[in-house]
């Protein structure tokens, strides 16, 4: 397979949006090189941004391996790709709306209505709830890789509590700490005022009559995976971070509990799974929610972010629809393209799928995180064949897809610097007004040699983004 | 401020002033068992340490003999004991790890990378290198932690907190280490050649040798030192000083709730603001040294109360 090379194009020539970065690499003494790459490793560990991996001993915490090479977007390719997420993550949120009221779409035919009803991601509980300015995702965080010139394709919305924002503003940090010569030479878009646009989006959603909001953010604790970032955003937000358990409902208004008694809060950034929220509604083991918290909020007494029951539209059964949404609700054709997609559930498809395993790329439908897919042309014929059975017994429970050739980029690893696959995600915030973005996002990268699994928990890697100023 | 922040912020403190203290108290003890004495005597004064901490259980389970080097291993190192100082660094780690939003950068990588460096240290590789230098060491983070909470932290409820954690932490362990060591250099009141040492090794376990002789100016008994320790107000390690600290910090965050609290410390206050050396002596400096880290606990217990875990949900 021939893959795009982000930095160079296929005569060896460099990209002409990597010159100036290419130009300081080669001028630049290795040993300079290796002398940074330690300091933002330290200085990493210093500050304490690790991630907890799940399976691995309890309370370990391992860094997110950060590389230096930044992944560089010219400015008319960040303007396509930014107006092409507006244009889904609208549609996205039109469609959380319908099947919570109206249910159009599924009227009008263009999805099959049990594909949405029955879906487990979808809460009966939110119908007829109106929120404020209809968002349902005030945070998504999409999933794009590229598969060569301009051919960009999304591989997942996430519209529940997507992480890696605090990854994107801490490399930039790093990089500018460690290479301040490069930002004097390149017109590199800024990203930093990312806290500020997501307390704006989460004021602006209040509900009504509230002038002066309290927002929190809500964390399942400290030893979830992604417990620095929802510490970061606190802090950089200026707002408090809370626990459920400093959380409580009184005459379905919530409260938090202060050092000068209850406190109203109005707005709550959760981290935490829907299935988690309100022990009272939802799973009754959990300790990490609030009990009252869903009657409160169908009482428009408070603010979810992201809204109860936004999994309806990421999930990857309902993948496949997005095109036909956003020409349903916004009469476009869509500037992102989605990922062609075998749904195990039709016969046909399953057919085709079970006959071109080694080829395709299968996915569980309600799975996360890179756990429980398989990538058919790296696998051994033993993985294919269990695949082969789990398809069989569950077919409605998986997708496929044609692999792709993701791109690539120039990476240092442990042989020197080697191109690796990468992906982005760009988070995108909206409120009734807009729908808004830092320019780029989070660069992640697959550090195993020929992988295309670039999530952190299977051993990927970050870098810094850059959106080129014209 | 929530409960729960001010809970980790408090104890947090503590933990690092409890680290502190207890570098403070092993080094005087070690400094004490140079000066030319029998063993008996040396071994006395470690098995002390272990009843201060009522530790003689778990001690026991690890260790026949009490010795020098036993004691520190235990005491310094040891991850299982909760109250060893490698535990104290990393209780005041989580704590503030729980909270480290509410902390300036400075202060939570001042205990973070307290705590990755405590760790890397193994008990052979201190004792090896001078048992005295980790001892400074601790000291040091301990200043550094607080040097960073004063000189970067808003102070506003947070700091407040951080505060009463710290004194209320300081007065127990002053009031400890003076218990213990009273009683072991004065059983009958027979003054020997020792005493001069010992004594002040006492008063530098507090940073206070200094300190008495500006106060003082003249020898060193033991009725002024306990005098300075207890009702100097101007001596950050004191028993006075700290109460001072207590009431005013605790009036800073006073809620509809706390009077009682408040009222405590203020009664324990004026007892200090008003008191007089003699009549403790007079009526047994241990009883009152007992009864002083008796009420410190309930205050604590109060200030848990009232601020940390409030468990009224009336809005």
């Amino acid at each position: 397979m021939n893959f795009y090379n982000e930095m160079y194009d296929s005569n060896d020539g460099v990209r002409a949006h990597y010159k100036g970065y290419e130009d300081w690499l080669k001028a630049t003494p290795p040993e300079r090189i290796a002398r940074k790459r330690a300091e933002a490793d330290l200085a990493f560990h210093r500050v304490g941004i690790t991630f907890a991996v799940y399976g691995e001993e309890a309370g370990k915490e391992r860094l997110i391996p950060f590389d230096i090479i930044p992944r560089i977007i010219p400015s008319a390719e960040w303007k396509s790709l930014r107006s092409g997420l507006r244009q889904r993550v609208k549609a996205l949120n039109m469609f959380l709306h319908d099947v919570y009221h109206g249910q159009e779409i599924l009227k009008a035919g263009k999805i099959p209505a049990e594909q949405v009803l029955n879906n487990a991601q979808f809460r009966p509980e939110m119908m007829g709830v109106d929120l404020p300015g209809n968002i349902y995702a005030h945070i998504a965080g999409v999933d794009i890789v590229r598969a060569g010139e301009g051919e960009f394709y999304v591989l997942e919305d996430n519209l529940r509590v997507p992480s890696g924002v605090s990854y994107m503003l801490e490399d930039r940090k790093m990089m500018m700490r460690l290479f301040p010569e490069l930002f004097a030479k390149h017109k590199v878009a800024p990203v930093q005022h990312y806290p500020d646009m997501l307390l704006e989006k989460l004021r602006a959603v209040a509900p009504k009559g509230v002038s002066n909001p309290t927002v929190v953010v809500l964390t399942p604790g400290a030893y979830n995976s992604a417990y620095f970032e929802h510490t970061f955003l606190a802090q950089q937000m200026g707002v408090e971070l809370v626990e459920g358990r400093d959380l409580f409902v009184k005459d379905e208004v919530v409260y938090m509990r202060t050092t000068q008694g209850p406190q109203r809060v109005d707005v709550i950034y959760r981290r935490l799974d829907d299935d988690y929220m309100d022990p009272l509604a939802f799973r009754a083991d959990s300790s990490l929610g609030v009990p009252g918290i869903l009657k409160a909020y169908q009482a428009g007494n408070v603010t979810l972010s992201n809204a109860i029951g936004t999994g309806v539209a990421d999930d990857k059964s309902i993948y496949p629809y997005v095109p036909d949404m956003i020409r349903f609700y916004l009469g476009e054709e869509p500037t992102l393209n989605n990922v062609p997609t075998y749904m195990c559930r039709k016969p046909d498809d399953l057919k085709y799928v079970l006959d071109n395993l080694a080829k395709l790329v299968v996915k569980e439908v309600h799975g996360a995180g890179g756990y429980g897919m398989l990538v058919g042309p790296a696998s051994t014929k033993e993985q294919i064949e269990h695949f082969r059975q789990l398809l069989i017994a569950k077919p409605d429970g998986y997708i496929a897809q044609p692999t792709l050739a993701l791109s690539n980029c120039p990476t240092f690893v442990e042989e020197g610097i080697a191109p690796r696959h990468l992906d982005l995600r760009p988070f995108v915030l909206s409120s009734g007004k807009c729908v808004d973005m830092v320019p780029g996002g989070l660069t992640r990268v697959a550090l195993t040699k020929g992988s295309l699994v670039v999530n952190s928990s299977q051993g990927g890697g970050t870098k810094d983004t850059w959106v080129l100023e014209d | 401020m929530l409960s729960r922040t001010a809970d980790h912020l408090f104890w947090m403190s503590r933990y690092i002033e409890r680290a502190e203290n207890l570098a403070r108290l092993l080094d005087v003890t070690w400094q004490m068992s140079l000066v030319p004495q029998s063993l008996d005597a040396v071994n006395q004064s470690w098995a002390a340490i272990i009843a201060l901490n009522s530790l003689e259980e778990a001690y026991a389970k690890k260790y026949s003999t009490v010795n020098g080097e036993n004691v520190l291993k235990f005491m310094v190192s040891d991850p299982d004991n909760f109250s060893s100082i490698h535990s104290c660094l990393r209780m005041a780690r989580e704590n503030a790890h729980a909270v480290r939003g509410t902390l300036t950068t400075e202060m939570w990588e001042t205990l973070n990378s307290t705590w990755l460096e405590a760790r890397e240290k193994t008990f052979d590789q201190l004792y090896n290198a001078g048992i005295g230098d980790y001892f400074e060491w601790v000291k040091m983070r301990s200043s550094l932690s607080r040097g960073t909470t004063l000189g970067t932290l808003l102070q506003d409820e947070a700091y407040h907190f951080i505060r009463l954690g710290t004194l209320l932490e300081r007065a127990d362990n002053t009031a400890r280490i003076l218990d213990v060591k009273y009683h072991v250099l004065r059983p009958q009141g027979d003054e020997g050649a020792t005493d001069f040492y010992e004594w002040g090794a006492l008063l530098r376990s507090v940073s206070a040798f200094e300190v008495y002789r500006k106060v003082y100016r003249d020898v060193i008994t033991p009725e002024r030192v306990a005098e300075l320790l207890i009702f100097n107000e101007d001596m950050p390690r004191s028993l006075q000083f700290c109460l001072n600290s207590v009431v005013k910090n605790l009036d800073l965050v006073a809620n509809s709730n706390s009077g009682e609290t408040q009222r405590q410390a203020g009664m324990l206050h004026a007892h200090l603001r008003y008191g007089r050396i003699e009549d403790i002596l007079e009526h047994g400096l241990h009883e009152w040294l007992s009864d002083f880290m008796d009420r410190i606990y309930l205050l604590g217990n109060g200030i848990s109360k009232d601020f940390l875990m409030p468990m009224e949900e009336a809005a």
